[in-house]
């Protein structure tokens, strides 16, 4: 009896904790700001803090992942004479899977992780209450901008991933593994096609944003306001974000990919 | 006497526990209340229900007229316009300099161009002494200049009603002191109302105009300073005087002593 | 000045974006803008198409000159029927020309190659190319040559 009365309260708790979050994501991003130019300037800051400031670990992480794929990809491929796929191997890892889960994972530590610390910490020190009590709306000029800003922010960060990568595998297959940069450019344009492999990718890396970014400023504004809280709400954020990545990518990959 | 807030019958709950059962007060118009009591008798909750960040689970709370709970969303942020608020930690925002975090309120509420928003917040600043340190960020206030940088903005739009948090809380005598002139100065200059919660004895009771002592959820006195020192009510003289044990026992309710230690498993 | 120099980099954050965006359109995918202007197109019917896709290239003369748009199974006459999309500018493609399912290298993909005929007449948008060749399937030979090698003895 204990076990259905524990399985009920933590479905119910489950439901619940959606449903709160999406009335959340809804209320702060279909607030309107009442100065636009000052929305905008809040905006860039925050553009500056997730965007700018995770650029050098997603250029970073680029190019030793698309190393790391070219040499993997020689050696197995060289075996059947046909290291001239490495392009192409390359090209559809990186567009198709790695440049938006990867980029996804680290955007979650990086960048949710401190969304999540920044927003409880505001909240842990009366910030939040005092937006609410100057008759400011915390939703407006606190999350609003956060949410808006990651979700813009990581398709881009994305995109530079995946083309860091390529750049890198093909640094490392034509100028040091010998690759004819003819045939590798080639194999890789004959297989990638804009729609499928380009645009999925940057439809992947958005959802992920979504996904995360909400994660973020939700577990940041619902956390206990306190040290412990805060430390655990960062947790929750990272785990939390990183496995919504990787369910929600077997799922769009089985839409976009999977022949049913 | 004018009330200016105005609390009937309010009873409020946290989970089970009552933080308010069945409270009435209230806060004259232009006067400086001291709102005490002892640690966690929920204090800065009543500001909160004043505000309106909270709802009462049963009662009225009316503030100049207007019914904080039944106020619709609008009405509330309306309401929320004419009162200032300083929290405990003073709430500076962290990502804004002193002097953006004093024009806020002005950018947001007035239609005041930059020139007058700027001479606003200097003449602010300069009423609690800060005006030189204007351009610093948060980060680099002490506790007390904190304090004063969060009143300035408190009073940024003139309210009506400035609700103090624990304003003496861990400050030095010399930051208190100032801040004890400053809400004297401020509700003298002004006229305006003022709640202070607090649970500083002295400091509260040398500039309150009136005093309520909240213990176990209910007002156990309401009245004038000289009231509070002479009450011989047990709860109040041992606040006052701060003895260790009384009413508000020293020992958390357990098991009786020479039982639990005779006992053997 | 703060905000300032943080909206010169983020400008420069959005610019690398696109930047990233262009390079792995052009350079990656080989979009080329001219050649995505709606082609014409043309019906073919296979017994057997063994592979082909959805996007597979249509060449002449080993050059890419459109895609496959369209594969379907046909239930009137049991058939795949194909439906290949040519660009404009390749507008004189004889009407008796023929088209084969071929593969590029031993286990590569599969691509519809068509051979130029004699007539006057040039394919319009709707048309069909009558004379097919179907994929090669590597189990349908292996069977052959083993036939062939049994009946040889």
């Amino acid at each position: 009896m204990a076990v259905f009365k524990y399985l009920f309260a933590s479905i119910y708790g489950f439901v619940d904790s959606i449903g709160q979050s999406g009335i959340f994501l809804f209320q702060s991003l279909f607030r309107l700001p009442v100065r636009y130019k000052e929305a905008l300037r809040l905006y860039i800051r925050q553009v500056y803090s997730v965007g700018v400031l995770s650029l050098i670990i997603i250029v970073v992480s680029g190019a030793f992942i698309g190393m790391v794929l070219a040499l993997q990809g020689y050696t197995i491929l060289t075996r059947y004479g046909s290291e001239a796929a490495v392009g192409q191997l390359l090209a559809l890892t990186l567009l198709r899977e790695l440049g938006p889960v990867v980029t996804g994972l680290l955007f979650a530590g990086r960048a949710g992780s401190a969304l999540t610390a920044e927003i409880g910490l505001m909240k842990a020190t009366e910030q939040l209450s005092s937006y609410e009590m100057m008759g400011i709306d915390p939703l407006r000029r606190v999350i609003a901008p956060r949410l808006l800003a990651g979700i813009t922010c990581m398709p881009i960060l994305a995109l530079i991933f995946s083309a860091v990568g390529v750049w890198a595998g093909m640094m490392v297959s034509v100028h040091w593994l010998g690759v004819y940069e003819g045939s590798f450019w080639s194999s890789m344009q004959q297989s990638v096609y804009f729609d499928t492999d380009v645009m999925n990718g940057i439809i992947k890396s958005f959802v992920f944003a979504v996904a995360v970014v909400w994660i973020a400023v939700y577990q940041g504004y619902v956390c206990q306001p306190t040290s412990e809280g805060i430390g655990r709400a960062t947790t929750r954020t990272v785990v939390l974000g990183s496995l919504a990545i990787l369910g929600l990518d077997f799922l769009l990959t089985a839409a976009m990919f999977g022949d049913f | 006497m004018e009330v200016y807030v105005d609390v009937k019958n309010l009873s409020f709950y946290r989970g089970n526990r009552a933080i308010y059962d069945n409270v009435t007060l209230q806060i004259p118009k232009g006067k400086i209340t001291a709102v005490m009591g002892p640690s966690g008798v929920g204090k800065t909750t009543l500001l909160r229900l004043i505000g309106g960040q909270v709802e009462p689970d049963s009662g009225t709370l009316t503030v100049d007229g207007v019914d904080i709970a039944a106020a619709s969303r609008k009405e509330l942020f309306e309401a929320r316009r004419k009162m200032g608020m300083l929290f405990q930690s003073g709430a500076l925002f962290s990502d804004m300099s002193v002097f953006e975090n004093v024009a806020l309120p002005l950018q947001e509420y007035t239609a005041f161009d930059k020139e007058m928003i700027r001479d606003i917040v200097l003449m602010k600043l300069q009423s609690v002494g800060l005006r030189g340190a204007a351009e610093l960020m948060p980060s680099e206030l002490s506790g007390g200049m904190a304090r004063r940088a969060a009143l300035a903005r408190a009073i940024a739009l003139d309210p009506d009603l400035v609700m103090f948090d624990e304003p003496f809380a861990g400050q030095d005598p010399i930051s208190k002191g100032v801040l004890v002139e400053l809400i004297q100065r401020l509700n003298r200059a002004a006229n305006i109302t003022s709640v202070l919660v607090s649970h500083d004895v002295e400091e509260s009771l040398s500039i309150a105009d009136h005093v309520c002592l909240l213990s176990g959820g209910t007002v156990i006195l309401s009245g004038t300073p000289d009231e509070v020192r002479s009450s011989t009510d047990e709860r109040v003289v041992q606040f006052l005087q701060g003895h260790a044990d009384g009413p508000v026992a020293f020992h958390y309710p357990a098991q009786e002593y020479r039982e639990q230690l005779l006992e053997r498993k | 000045m703060k905000d300032k120099k943080a909206g010169i980099l983020v400008g420069l954050f959005m610019l690398l974006g696109v930047l990233a965006f262009v390079y792995l359109a052009l350079q990656v995918s080989g979009l080329a803008f001219s050649n995505q202007a709606e082609g014409y197109e043309v019906e073919a019917y296979f017994d057997d198409i063994g592979g082909l896709t959805d996007r597979s290239k249509v060449t002449v003369a080993g050059v890419t000159v459109g895609h496959v748009q369209a594969i379907e199974y046909d239930t009137e006459y049991y058939m795949a029927k194909v439906t290949m999309s040519i660009y404009p500018d390749v507008n004189n493609i004889p009407t008796d020309s023929s088209v084969a399912i071929l593969t590029s290298g031993l286990i590569g993909e599969k691509y519809l190659g068509i051979s130029i005929g004699a007539e006057e007449e040039v394919l319009q948008d709707g048309d069909q190319i009558y004379d097919t060749q179907s994929a090669l399937v590597l189990e349908n030979l292996i069977g052959q040559f083993l036939m062939n090698a049994g009946g040889g003895e």
